[in-house]
């Protein structure tokens, strides 16, 4: 497994009908259709998910955390990932 | 006919039960982490269809045994599971293989056995035939980027399949009386063997040698070692709760 | 603050921590709405106002600016913490196969897919500093990480499986509690979730030695042998005595760590005196007594020694372990070079038919 053969995909889970996709996590795959059946195995082992996206996490843009300024990690081409981890209660208040 | 249905529900059940305690075999080997959770998934499937399987032959037997007596006080001629599943698992392909196989067979039987007139048996099917989908899909997968994937892959794959290809003409064996006669399910498999093959780049080996056996209590040598790593503990404690 | 809400000796393990990490969560969340100011501002000194977010209690996330010690502390303990994981499946991996009874063999199935999920969860939270998982992998296998001891010792009997849910998780519960709190965000979040799934393993581990303790003579001494075994090695788990301890101080200011090893090792200790009266067994230590002035109980420390020289790789299972673990990496390297390969030819058809 190397970032060349295996890259890293990013996971969006929709926990219930209703809501919108949530991103949960990242994991390695070498290609989408594995990278989808990885993620119902490492995301949904306790059936959360009714719906999953996975994303090349090098397809994704990140902003910085203050855009004029260029002091953190220079390289604006490394893409940074910010994994959730925990299901966000979508809808949480009142909606 | 009960006697039939307790028959048929026990060898389905130790069909899921041998295969869930050789794919639990790979947990913390997988060949990736992603795998080796995929792996116990399919495992965690086989045992859930066991136990149903295996609760219900004994109600059905009417003796008293429950999921555990079956599982663990069985000797080896006694268990009625095919052969396919008691073969070592071997490298990775040969796991496929196996999987590719027995979910094949599997899908269309639990398919079959959720519109029978046994009740149970028809819920279980019901249940039992999402997880086989997924089972073949993972299975199918595998066998596709293993057959078309490096030079290694495809002759490990190959040979996996010809290895394994003997042991599949007992799973069709014909059982008129049976709730699903397994006759009825093999075009469906065929069908389904031949398009993954193909798109795997892998030649269908052909029909000759077709052990069996299994469904009579007469196992390759294979099954007695298995049984006995499964039944040390439980058999040490004899009467015990757990 | 929190620490006095462990559970009543009748409750289930778990159960007063599993509200410390809800409580945490709704922390984590409060901090989040506070929303405070996003990057420094151009000009602004850089420890400065990395220190002023700590200090404001709020989370550092991957694109901030942080001081390199800091990233480098945070990828060595969550590296170490995801081996753990990983190398951790196999003492309990050991006993599936012969697990007692078909339902006892689906949760510890089930379990030790769960520690498979847990390391997953973990190698990405390290990946966000910056580092690849195959790197870290390399590290493990090449033993320039490490990953806990504990998993050094063998499981010898089916006792030991719930010891270790018993013992070894909740050590490790007690331990990973506070993390719920780290400052680094995707660290604090990846505990969250893993700590609401290592409940349900302690409770588990509970209930199978609980089961055995009120079984046969032979299942008692069973549980009893077992507990005697990794009683001592899991007071080893929350590290050596604070004033040995080198990596604590900076970790402490940081918010990485939140309270000291023999804070959490007392907290441990304490926790587990009521719970081992009600599975009516014996923590082998003659010397465990009710302190009243400390409000806690007096215990004899683990042996340190023992624990330099398991860490140094001579424990009785080190070698097994990790040769276990680059045996599973090595013969799939077949496998996964041939997903790769498979990955590359449907990417090379895809871009033919599109051009």
């Amino acid at each position: 497994m190397s970032k060349e053969t295996s890259p890293l995909w990013e996971v969006f889970v929709r926990a219930r009908r209703g809501l919108s996709h949530t991103h949960v996590g990242s994991l390695h795959a070498p290609d989408a259709e594995l990278a989808l059946r990885n993620a119902r195995d490492v995301y949904t082992r306790r059936q959360e998910g009714v719906s999953i996206w996975v994303v090349p996490a090098s397809a994704i843009t990140a902003s910085s955390p203050d855009e004029k300024d260029a002091f953190f990690d220079p390289a604006a081409d490394k893409v940074y990932r910010h994994p959730t981890f925990y299901e966000v209660p979508d809808g949480v208040a009142h909606l | 006919m009960t006697g039939t249905h307790f028959e048929f529900a026990l060898g389905l059940g130790d069909d899921a039960l041998i295969a869930a305690q050789r794919l639990g075999e790979w947990t913390s080997r997988a060949p990736e982490m992603e795998e080796d959770i995929a792996l116990a998934n399919i495992a965690l499937d086989q045992l859930g269809a066991a136990r149903l399987l295996l609760t219900y032959a004994g109600e059905l037997e009417g003796a008293g045994r429950d999921e555990d007596a079956l599982a663990y006080l069985r000797d080896d001629r006694q268990f009625r599971n095919c052969l396919l599943v008691e073969l070592p698992n071997g490298d990775f392909a040969v796991t496929m293989a196996k999987l590719f196989f027995l979910s094949a067979y599997q899908l269309p039987l639990y398919a079959a056995l959720a519109g029978c007139a046994d009740e149970r048996l028809a819920a279980i099917g019901a249940k039992a035939r999402k997880e086989s989908a997924y089972h073949l899909d993972h299975a199918a997968l595998w066998v596709k980027r293993l057959g078309d994937g490096t030079e290694e892959s495809h002759r490990r794959m190959q040979a996996a399949v010809d290895e394994v290809w003997p042991y599949v003409h007992e799973l069709f064996a014909a059982d008129p009386a049976a709730p699903v006669d397994p006759a009825t399910l093999r075009a469906d498999f065929d069908a389904t063997v031949a398009d993954v093959l193909d798109e795997a780049t892998l030649t269908r080996p052909a029909d000759g040698w077709a052990p069996g056996g299994g469904r009579a209590g007469v196992h390759t040598e294979h099954l007695s070692f298995l049984l006995a790593e499964m039944q040390v503990l439980h058999r040490a404690h004899p009467g015990a709760r757990w | 603050m929190y620490g006095n809400d462990f559970s009543a000796p009748d409750d289930p393990p778990g159960g007063g921590l599993l509200g410390e990490v809800e409580a945490a969560e709704a922390a984590l969340r409060e901090a989040a709405a506070r929303a405070r100011r996003s990057g420094a501002a151009p000009g602004e000194d850089l420890d400065a106002y990395f220190a002023d977010v700590i200090e404001a209690d709020q989370k550092i996330e991957p694109r901030d600016w942080m001081p390199d010690d800091y990233r480098r502390t945070l990828i060595r303990q969550i590296a170490q913490h995801a081996h753990s994981e990983i190398i951790g499946m196999q003492p309990e991996g050991n006993w599936i196969s012969r697990a007692p009874s078909l339902k006892r063999k689906a949760i510890l199935l089930a379990k030790v897919q769960d520690e498979a999920g847990h390391g997953l969860y973990l190698y990405a939270a390290a990946e966000t500093l910056g580092i690849d998982r195959d790197e870290l992998v390399e590290l493990l296998l090449s033993g320039r990480q490490k990953y806990s001891s504990i998993f050094n010792y063998p499981t010898l009997t089916w006792a030991d499986v719930g010891a270790i849910g018993w013992l070894v998780d909740g050590a490790a519960i007690v331990n990973q509690v506070p993390l719920c709190r780290c400052s680094y965000g995707p660290y604090a979040r990846a505990m969250i979730r893993v700590c609401k799934e290592e409940s349900f393993h302690q409770r588990q581990g509970y209930e199978i030695l609980h089961t055995l303790a009120h079984g046969t003579e032979g299942q008692k001494a069973m549980a009893q042998d077992a507990v005697d075994r990794w009683w001592y090695p899991s007071l080893a788990m929350f590290g050596p005595p604070d004033a040995d301890s080198t990596h604590s101080a900076k970790s402490m200011a940081w918010k990485i760590k939140r309270f000291s090893n023999d804070e959490l090792r007392q907290r441990f200790v304490d926790m587990c005196v009521g719970q081992a009266e009600v599975l009516g067994l014996t923590l082998p230590d003659p010397d465990l007594r009710w302190n009243d002035e400390r409000q806690a109980y007096d215990y004899t420390q683990p042996d340190y020694d023992e624990l330099m020289q398991v860490i140094k790789g001579n424990g009785p299972c080190n070698r097994q372990r990790m040769e276990h673990r680059r045996r599973a990496h090595t013969e799939g390297a077949w496998v996964r070079e041939a997903a790769a390969a498979y990955a590359a030819k449907r990417a090379e058809k895809k871009e033919k038919v599109a051009a």
